[in-house]
Order: structure tokens, then C-alpha cells, then sequence
């Protein structure tokens, strides 16, 4: 399904988006499978799946040690996109990852493969609009959406180039800092979701991990919450992790349906 | 063969791949570099700290033994003379006084071997500006004297003990905190990687070397040499004593760590040769020449010189190496090892192990005469933070 399609349901249903992220491979690639599953009963309406980089500067301690699980149980790209492809879920997938990985790969063959096992959008938190050109020709040329993140600190001149080249979401940053759960949403994030003046979706993460938090995100004019470090705790947990990926899911849905207009 | 001003590449390598919260404040820094750098009070200021705390312009020294021993006319550029024992001092110098310029109140950085750090903390105390250092677990413990260095001059070290707990995750870590501190902290980082305008900045402030090289060599010799030859992690040493040759007809040879031997696996380099061994990749912010595996992902890099031991190298590095203007080369550990014998018995100048390097290539190279008659090596650091390795080593 693509991400377009997603929102439009779901705006004439006037209900906001939960956006699921997870690591590939953490702590197996059928482990993945599985959590997905589970995410998508809990009330997931995209799931955001990162693909392991050795580097990933843009994560806090909890998602890099997601990533290092993924590693060290050997997830690769080549295996990635065939546990995708096996995904029996008819919701959009979002591939996340560095740029290293996709580079290497060849931005062409890296675009062909999302396409081919189901992926309908990529997110590169180290790829700003200005290095963007090549990579968002592709995918457009394989109706993939290319997600563009934009932060409290993005200057007008930058917001206007990013909201014309982001397609499918814009990823609002809501805090400075990298991804990890926290108690507060920054007072910032209201003011950010006005300053984004789009047609195109809002989706707010980093910091999110409870329903009232996607609430009032929600409340404040957001799409969509994108919650990941939360999820990733319960996976590193190792404990009864689809039945509490499920209730989760389904508090952060409940919050963000019931969130005050 | 000069770079366009405004430019953020040097050929397909450099740019800015770093996350969006970033770039506002890298365009800032920008700005502020080019606005400061040709700015005569600034330049004042930085020449007097260069000069009466650093201790500059250091000697270019003859090396009468070491020639005879290696036949081939040795001069040494006597970078272990600096304050703190190593080049890194001058651009740490630069940019904790940029800092100062634009109303910055924290420094943040990286260091590996805790050389960088160690001149992040004399900037920081000199400057008054708070400063904090990360450092890979690993390295914490490696370099103990380094971090004592440190937290003696007031500077806070901030053990990492993310991913491998060396070098790279010490700057993927102090990257973090500059994302979530933007508006307060300037990024210092070491050498010349990173995101547009670090490679150019710490370029500018390293060529100082060179350009002090210039008039020495002249003086000394009436002429350039036919070589020069500079040890390469990031390449800042290297940089900055071949930027002002770079359209001379002077040989530039960049020597990187060879370690055990030029070997990888899926996860590690045996090596640290990322200009002689490495593939296009994006790291830290550019595109640049990476080790890594098939996949991308980055490789554990080899060193017996710590300051050597990165998986990344400067961009402008990989683009001259590309187009043929310096030339890539290696030194094993073993060549090192054994040429920081030679420079501390024949000469009574104790190397740091990452110079050693540049000494070991020219003892294997004078022979064939590729270097010429005349060669500069940069001896970029003293070795004393060595000892205890090279004990080990030579066990
Ligand atoms: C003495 C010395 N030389 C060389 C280096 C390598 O850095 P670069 O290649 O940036 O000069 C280091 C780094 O710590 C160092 O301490």
C-alpha cells in the first residue's frame, strides 16, 4: 500500500497515524516478522523498519542497541529485503537507514529493491534535501516516497526546498537530539507543526513513548506520531515481547483516536 | 587545481550528509569561518597564541644521521616541538578561538589516542571555554596518562561505550551530543573529515605547517624539496604541510597505517589504509574514501599508531589521491616500529608512532629514488605517549 492511500483513509476516518518503527533482525529476522505482526494487531497504520548501519549517528543508546543486536545476529541488506518481501501485511513499509548502506548498494538497485519487496517510502536521516537530487529521481521514478525529516532549528529557506522534495510524510524532528524516549514533548513541537505549512502529512517522533504523549501531538495539529525507542525497549526486554508490542501499539492508537480537536 | 570558495565538494567527495537538525548550524559555521578567517584581528590573535603559547614556528630540522643511514637528504618538521607534543594544537588553537568569535560557551570533541583531546582541553583552559571530550572506552584505558592530561586542564572525558568504543564511536557519539546542543556547542573536530566546512577549516589552520616549511626550506636549502612525506589518519597533518605546495612541483607522499598487513574481513581491517585500500562511501558527514564491507557497513581499523587508526580519511585526501596529485603509500606496523628506533638513536628524537610512518616509508622508498634528493617528513607528534606500547611491543 502506498503511504498517499494510508493517510487518505485514515483522514476520512479523521484519525491520526501511528507509525511503528522497529530494527530489522532484533534480535532475528523471524523475531522481526513476528513483532510486525504484532504491531500491525495492535493498531500500527505504517511501520517504519530500519535496516542495521554500524554507524548510526542520528540514534539514541536504546535504538543503536537495536542495531548492534541486528549485527551481531547478521542482518545484511540482501536479507532484509527478502524478510520484507515474506511480510504478509497490507500496510505501507518504510524502509530507514544511513546513507552508507544505500550508496554502496547503488542508489538504483537499493530503489528497484524496495520496490520490489513491498517498501513504499525511505527515510535517510543523514541525506539533507542538498545531496538528495539523485536519490529522490529514483525513487520517484518507482512511485517509492523519499521522507525528508525537517527540525526545530530548519531556516525557512530550508523548510521551503525540503517540503517541495519530500513526498509521502515530513518527518517532524520534535526535539533537538537523537531518537529516545522521553517523559516531555518539548514545548517546540506545536510551534514546529504550525511552521510546517504543507499539504503533505505530518508525522512528529523522537521522544514519543505513551498515549497521552501521541495525543497531544496529535491535538497540536500533527498526522501522525512516530514512536520507535519504545518499542525497541520491550524488544531488548526479550519479555513476552508480541503481547506488549500489541498493548503498546494499541495505547499509542487509542491515544492518538481520542486526541481533543 | 584550487577549490572554488563556496563549494562544499573537492570533485565527488566532502558535502554535508549529516542530519537535518545539523545543517543550519554547519551553514552558520560556515559563514562564520569565511567571514573570520582572512579577518586581520583575528588573524593577530591567532598568530599570538600560535606563537607564545604554542611555541611556533617549529624547526625544520636537518637529520645528518638519519640521512646518511637512509641516503637520501632528510629534513624534519619538527611538529612534536608544539605545545602538547603534536600538530594537533594548531587547529584546536583556530577553532576554540572561532568559537570565542561567534559566541560559542562549549567546545565538544572526539579523540582516539586522546592527542586531540589533550590540545581540545590546552584551548579550552587557554580560552576559558568548557570542554568536553569523548573517547572510546577502550581507548579510556589505552591512554590513561591522555585522559589524566585532560581532566587536569579541566576537561571532562566522557567515556564511549557504544559500537567498537574507539575513535569512530567517540565521534559518532560527540555528533549526538552536538545535535541535541546545537545553539551552545561548537564541534571541534581533529582532523580534516567530517561535514563542509571542517576539511577546508582545519585545512587552513593546519597550514600553518607548510607554509612555515616554505620559508625554511628556502632558507636552508635555496630550493623546495622534491618530497614531502606526512603520516595519514584523517590527514591533517598531511594537509596541512602539502596545501601550500599543492601547486608546486613537490612530491606529496601520504602514508597511512599498513598494521598487521593489508587484510580484511567482513568486520575488520588488519589495516587502517583507507586511501590505499578503501572503497567511495559516506562516513561522518562526507563522502569520502571508507573501509568497509560489501555491504557498507564500517569496518574495525588496525593500528599500532592510534591516531592513525580510522576507518575514514579526509575528503580533499581522497579526491588529490584520485587525480594523482599526492600519492598513497603504507608502513606496516613493524616498519614503523623499527624507523621510530632509527629517528630516536640516530637522531635523539623520539617519534610518535603515527609519524613513524611518514619515517618508515622514506627509509623503504629513498632507494628507488621516488622521493628525490631532498625530502621533508613531518614528524607530526613526539612519541612519548608511545612508550608503554612500543615496551610492549618490543617484548
Ligand atoms: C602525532 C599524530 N600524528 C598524526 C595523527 C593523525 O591525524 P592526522 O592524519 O589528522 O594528522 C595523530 C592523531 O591523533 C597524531 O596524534
Amino acid at each position: 500500500m502506498r503511504i498517499p492511500e494510508k493517510f487518505r483513509e485514515l483522514k476520512k476516518r479523521n484519525e491520526g497515524a501511528l507509525i511503528a518503527y522497529i530494527c530489522a533482525g532484533d534480535p532475528t529476522a523471524e523475531g522481526t516478522k513476528e513483532y510486525v505482526t504484532a504491531l500491525v494487531r495492535g493498531g500500527a497504520d505504517i511501520i517504519e523498519l530500519g535496516l542495521p548501519f554500524s554507524d548510526p549517528v542520528a540514534d539514541g543508546p536504546t535504538i543503536q542497541a537495536g542495531i548492534e543486536r541486528a549485527l551481531a545476529a547478521g542482518m545484511t541488506p540482501d536479507i532484509y529485503f527478502k524478510m520484507v518481501r515474506s511480510l504478509k501485511v497490507h500496510i505501507p513499509l518504510v524502509v530507514m537507514t544511513y546513507y552508507n548502506l544505500i550508496f554502496k548498494r547503488g542508489l538504483e538497485r537499493f530503489v528497484v529493491d524496495c520496490s520490489a519487496s513491498g517498501i513504499s517510502g525511505i527515510i535517510v536521516p543523514d541525506l539533507p534535501a542538498e545531496e538528495s537530487g539523485e536519490l529522490a529521481g529514483l525513487c520517484e521514478k518507482n512511485d517509492i516516497d523519499l521522507i525528508f525529516l525537517v527540525a526545530p532549528t530548519t531556516t525557512e529557506s530550508r523548510m521551503k526546498q525540503i517540503l517541495t522534495r519530500g513526498t509521502g510524510f515530513i518527518y517532524l524532528v520534535a526535539r533537538l537530539g537523537v531518537t529516545g524516549a522521553r517523559s516531555d514533548i518539548a514545548g517546540s513541537t506545536s510551534e514546529l507543526i504550525q511552521r510546517v505549512k504543507t499539504n503533505t502529512p505530518k508525522a512528529v517522533g523522537f521522544g514519543i513513548s505513551n498515549g497521552r504523549q501521541a495525543a497531544e501531538i496529535i491535538s497540536a495539529g500533527a498526522d501522525g506520531v512516530i514512536v520507535g525507542s519504545a518499542f525497541v525497549d520491550i524488544i531488548a526486554s526479550g519479555n513476552d515481547v508480541p503481547r506488549r508490542l500489541e498493548a503498546l501499539a494499541r495505547e499509542l492508537k487509542y491515544g492518538i483516536k481520542m486526541a481533543p480537536e | 587545481m584550487k577549490q572554488e570558495q563556496r563549494s562544499t565538494k573537492f570533485g565527488k567527495y566532502g558535502g554535508q550528509f549529516v542530519p537535518e537538525v545539523l545543517m543550519p548550524v554547519l551553514e552558520e559555521l560556515t559563514e562564520e569561518y569565511e567571514k573570520y578567517k582572512d579577518d586581520p584581528v583575528f588573524n593577530e590573535e591567532l598568530d599570538y597564541y600560535l606563537r607564545d603559547f604554542a611555541g611556533r614556528p617549529s624547526p625544520l630540522y636537518y637529520a645528518k644521521q638519519l640521512s646518511r643511514e637512509y641516503g637520501v637528504k632528510i629534513y624534519l618538521k619538527r611538529e612534536d616541538l608544539v605545545h602538547g607534543g603534536a600538530h594537533k594544537l594548531n587547529n584546536t588553537l583556530g577553532q576554540a578561538l572561532l568559537t570565542r568569535y561567534m559566541g560559542k560557551k562549549r567546545i565538544i570533541a572526539e579523540t582516539g589516542a586522546g592527542q586531540h583531546g589533550t590540545a581540545c582541553a590546552m584551548a579550552g583552559a587557554a580560552f576559558g571555554i568548557t570542554t568536553e571530550v569523548y573517547m572510546g572506552a577502550k581507548d579510556t584505558v589505552r591512554q590513561r596518562m591522555n585522559v589524566y592530561r585532560m581532566e587536569l586542564m579541566g576537561t571532562k572525558v566522557i567515556p564511549v561505550k557504544s559500537g567498537s568504543q574507539t575513535l569512530k564511536d567517540a565521534i559518532n557519539e560527540a555528533m549526538r551530543n552536538w545535535v541535541a546542543n546545537v545553539e551552545t556547542t561548537h564541534y571541534l573536530i581533529g582532523s580534516v573529515v567530517g561535514p563542509h566546512p571542517y576539511p577546508t577549516m582545519v585545512r587552513d589552520f593546519q597550514s600553518v605547517i607548510g607554509k612555515e616549511v616554505r620559508k625554511q626550506i628556502m632558507e636552508k636549502e635555496g630550493r623546495f624539496p622534491d618530497s614531502i612525506v606526512a603520516c595519514t589518519g584523517g590527514g591533517s597533518n598531511a594537509m596541512g604541510i602539502f596545501h601550500p605546495f599543492i601547486d608546486d612541483d613537490v612530491d606529496l607522499f601520504a602514508v597511512e597505517a599498513g598494521g598487521s598487513g593489508m587484510k580484511t574481513t567482513d568486520k575488520e581491517a588488519l589495516h587502517s589504509a583507507t586511501l590505499c585500500a578503501g572503497e567511495d562511501g559516506v562516513l561522518h558527514g562526507a563522502r569520502t574514501k571508507v573501509l568497509q564491507n560489501k555491504y557498507g557497513q564500517i569496518l574495525e581499523s588496525s593500528s599500532i599508531a592510534a591516531g592513525l587508526d580510522y576507518a575514514g580519511v579526509g575528503p580533499e585526501l581522497a579526491y588529490l589521491a584520485d587525480i594523482g596529485r599526492i600519492k598513497p603509500r603504507y608502513s606496516l606496523d613493524a616498519e614503523a616500529l623499527e624507523a621510530f628506533h632509527d629517528l630516536c638513536r640516530l637522531e635523539g628524537i623520539i617519534p610518535a608512532l603515527e609519524s613513524s610512518h611518514a619515517v618508515a616509508y622514506v627509509k623503504k622508498a629513498a632507494g628507488s629514488g621516488e622521493l628525490g634528493d631532498v625530502v621533508v617528513i613531518n614528524i607530526s607528534g613526539r612519541g612519548d605517549k608511545d612508550l608503554e606500547t612500543v615496551l610492549g611491543m618490543n617484548k
